[in-house]
């Protein structure tokens, strides 16, 4: 088991968002999160990444056995858990290629691993810009500074190949990309599949599950998983929208 | 006249008569020394009253028993303060004075290009230069200003740096001022800079001591710039935590000079910068840039001038501040754009980044205007570091102190990537990641 979320409940500012997640993820799985906005996707991704400003008011999240809440938020990055952020964030000022080679270098410490020295370094970015067509020109800039946003968004993937983690999740990688762009970061994640790596795709939206075929669907509403399924979960939600499952939970609460 | 530091004023005058008798100087010097003295003993040290020094209190500065020093002394500690100097090893020619005091020793001068002077102001003194009696104190405001005055009526020694007309001097002048040993050592250290018609130069001064002890150091530099001339300066100011550190920045900029600037203050318990630019003919760009690193309970000030008299004149600036613990900064940027300066192009912007809950900034931009068809920008912002950019680094398995230093880096990077000088601007860049860790 590479992710366990057990009965996950969460707070920000005495306000229940998440209320009891529960969602195992194995190696080599791919798992979509579905659910209508402000259903609490994007609180599981951060409270995942690591930010502080949740209170975890009960259950725990295991990633390979080890207790997650109990990581800084780098030391996840080291453990092998990556988050595409929704917004990527500008920081002018800093060079997008040293910043990369700090946080490659820094996941390498913390993995036991020699740092990249120069020359290792633009090999690696050479062979995964490839991957999501990404001007190495963007390099030179800052971070994220002045990207458009379908740029900010391959970038993301771009460092996901350069930080290679046993779990990628992408917080609503497809929101805002035309339909180019998208298939430019579908294939970039599918290019990065292995049995060994897993990816849980959070998103709004069917098409990207066109492109990114997952192995599980879920429906998060209202701070719970209210529906597990395979792919074609997803494709119902499409043709049907939220709420026939909206109505069946509930009946049932 | 505040009377908390009448008494400190009276102290220098009666010191100034000590002096004046041990250190006979020539007709000249002595005059331009007893106008000054007799300037010091009307202004008196300036109040928080004065608008000028609202927000800095000099009455520590004034009190300070200090013990007159007018001879270096090495103490036959010069091999080891030798190996040590600050930035001793960055490349070009270098100048060190001690307590004011020039020290062949610790100085090491190339070959010069011909006609290319640069010596020690008392040497200078000494020979009566017509040069220096033609420029000393011409351009500064000696007759206002109660620490120029003061420095004025002590003045014995500096550098004194003539560039001649055409000649480009590739290799960097480092101008170091050392203080060193016990009991409150002062010094006026004074430079004059003329660099002539079509010449260029830069220039570094640095002030640091050899410990950790409490003394004032009250310094002026002028700088004249001919007629398009190039001139970088670079100051370091790396006093000692419990120094006072008062200086003045003159600069008079020719017809179409360039004059460029940067400050950075690491250290000193009170630091007063002023800094001014007079562009007197048309033409003249200057940019005046700032780093402020400051913690503990530092107080540091910059109060700088563009004194726009003349039209098509650029002028740039841009003050960063990284202020901890319970440190405070000050700054004051005037520019001031007189009836005839028609097509001025002035930009001023100054940044504070506060790491602690207890460091304050008082910032004031303070333009004023007569002519009507100028560009006058100006920007102030003061915030803490970016959380949310703290994170997404994190997140990248940046560890927290290292992504801090990159966020600090980079902000302060706005001012420290102007340095001209590659291995001092890697110097300064290394100094402030140690210096607020």
């Amino acid at each position: 088991m590479l992710l366990e979320i057990k009965d996950l409940h969460a707070n920000i500012e005495g306000k229940e968002i998440l209320r009891g997640i529960n969602l195992t993820v194995n190696p080599g799985e791919i798992h979509a999160i579905m659910g209508p906005n402000g259903s609490g996707k994007s609180t599981l991704a951060a409270i995942l990444a690591g930010r502080k400003e949740y209170e975890i008011t009960q259950g725990e999240i295991l990633f390979e056995g080890k207790d997650l809440l109990d990581l800084e938020p780098e030391e996840r990055a080291g453990e092998g858990l990556f988050l595409a952020f929704q917004y990527p964030i500008e920081i002018p000022g800093v060079n997008t290629q040293i910043f990369l080679r700090a946080a490659v270098n820094a996941v390498r410490k913390y993995r036991g691993q020699e740092d990249l020295d120069a020359m290792q370094f633009l090999k690696l970015v050479k062979e995964k810009t490839k991957i999501v067509e990404l001007s190495d020109q963007l390099l030179k800039r800052s971070v994220n500074e002045g990207f458009s946003g379908g740029e900010k968004k391959r970038a993301e993937i771009f460092q996901m190949a350069m930080l290679d983690p046993k779990l990628s999740i992408l917080d609503e990688t497809d929101s805002g990309l035309d339909i180019d762009a998208l298939k430019i970061v579908a294939n970039g994640v599918n290019a990065l599949k292995s049995p060994e790596k897993s990816t849980v795709v959070i998103t709004h939206y069917q098409r990207l599950l066109d492109y990114i075929v997952p192995d599980f669907v879920h429906v998060l509403y209202q701070g719970r998983i209210i529906q597990s399924g395979g792919k074609e979960l997803a494709l119902e939600l499409e043709r049907a929208g939220y709420d026939p499952i909206k109505a069946q939970f509930a009946e049932a609460v | 006249m505040s009377p908390t530091t009448q008494h400190a004023t009276e102290r220098y005058l009666a010191e100034f008569q000590t002096f004046e008798r041990d250190h006979p100087a020539s007709m000249w010097l002595a005059g331009v020394r007893r106008r000054a003295i007799e300037r010091f003993a009307s202004l008196g040290f300036p109040t928080v009253r004065d608008e000028e020094w609202k927000y800095t209190d000099v009455t520590p500065v004034a009190n300070l028993a200090v013990t007159p020093i007018f001879r270096a002394n090495l103490n036959g500690d010069a091999a080891r303060i030798s190996g040590n100097l600050p930035f001793g090893d960055i490349a070009g020619h270098r100048l060190t004075f001690v307590n004011g005091h020039y020290s062949p020793e610790l100085s090491h001068l190339e070959t010069l290009p011909a006609g290319v002077t640069v010596s020690s102001l008392a040497a200078a003194f000494e020979n009566q230069n017509e040069v220096v009696q033609e420029h000393f104190g011409k351009i500064l405001d000696a007759e206002n200003e109660s620490f120029a005055a003061l420095n004025t009526a002590f003045a014995q020694d500096g550098a004194f740096v003539q560039i001649p007309s055409n000649l480009q001097l590739e290799t960097p002048l480092h101008l170091l001022f050392l203080t060193h040993g016990e009991g409150a050592p002062v010094s006026h250290p004074r430079n004059l800079v003329l660099a002539g018609d079509n010449s260029s130069v830069t220039l570094i001064e640095t002030y640091a001591s050899t410990g950790e002890g409490v003394y004032f150091t009250n310094a002026i530099t002028e700088v004249i710039a001919g007629k398009n001339a190039r001139v970088e300066h670079i100051k370091n100011q790396m006093e000692s935590p419990k120094a006072f550190h008062i200086a003045t920045l003159q600069i008079a900029a020719s017809r179409d000079s360039w004059v460029r600037s940067h400050t950075v203050n690491f250290g000193g318990r009170i630091v007063r910068n002023n800094a001014t630019a007079v562009m007197g003919d048309e033409g003249g760009e200057v940019t005046l840039n700032g780093l402020v690193v400051g913690k503990d309970a530092q107080h540091i000030d910059n109060h700088t001038t563009m004194d726009h008299a003349m039209p098509h004149c650029l002028s740039h600036e841009h003050y960063a501040h990284v202020l901890d613990d319970q440190s405070n900064g000050v700054f004051n940027g005037k520019i001031f754009v007189r009836l005839d300066a028609q097509k001025t192009d002035a930009k001023q912007s100054n940044r504070t980044l506060l790491l602690s809950r207890d460091a304050q900034i008082n910032a004031k931009p303070q333009l004023e205007i007569f002519a009507d068809d100028v560009k006058c920008t100006h920007g102030a912002t003061i915030g803490q570091l970016d959380e949310d950019a703290l994170f997404y680094l994190r997140a990248r398995g940046i560890p927290e102190i290292a992504a801090r230093n990159i966020l600090i880096r980079a902000f302060a990077n706005e001012v420290l990537d102007g340095i001209p000088v590659e291995d001092l601007r890697q110097k300064l860049e290394a100094m402030l990641l140690t210096r607020l860790s």
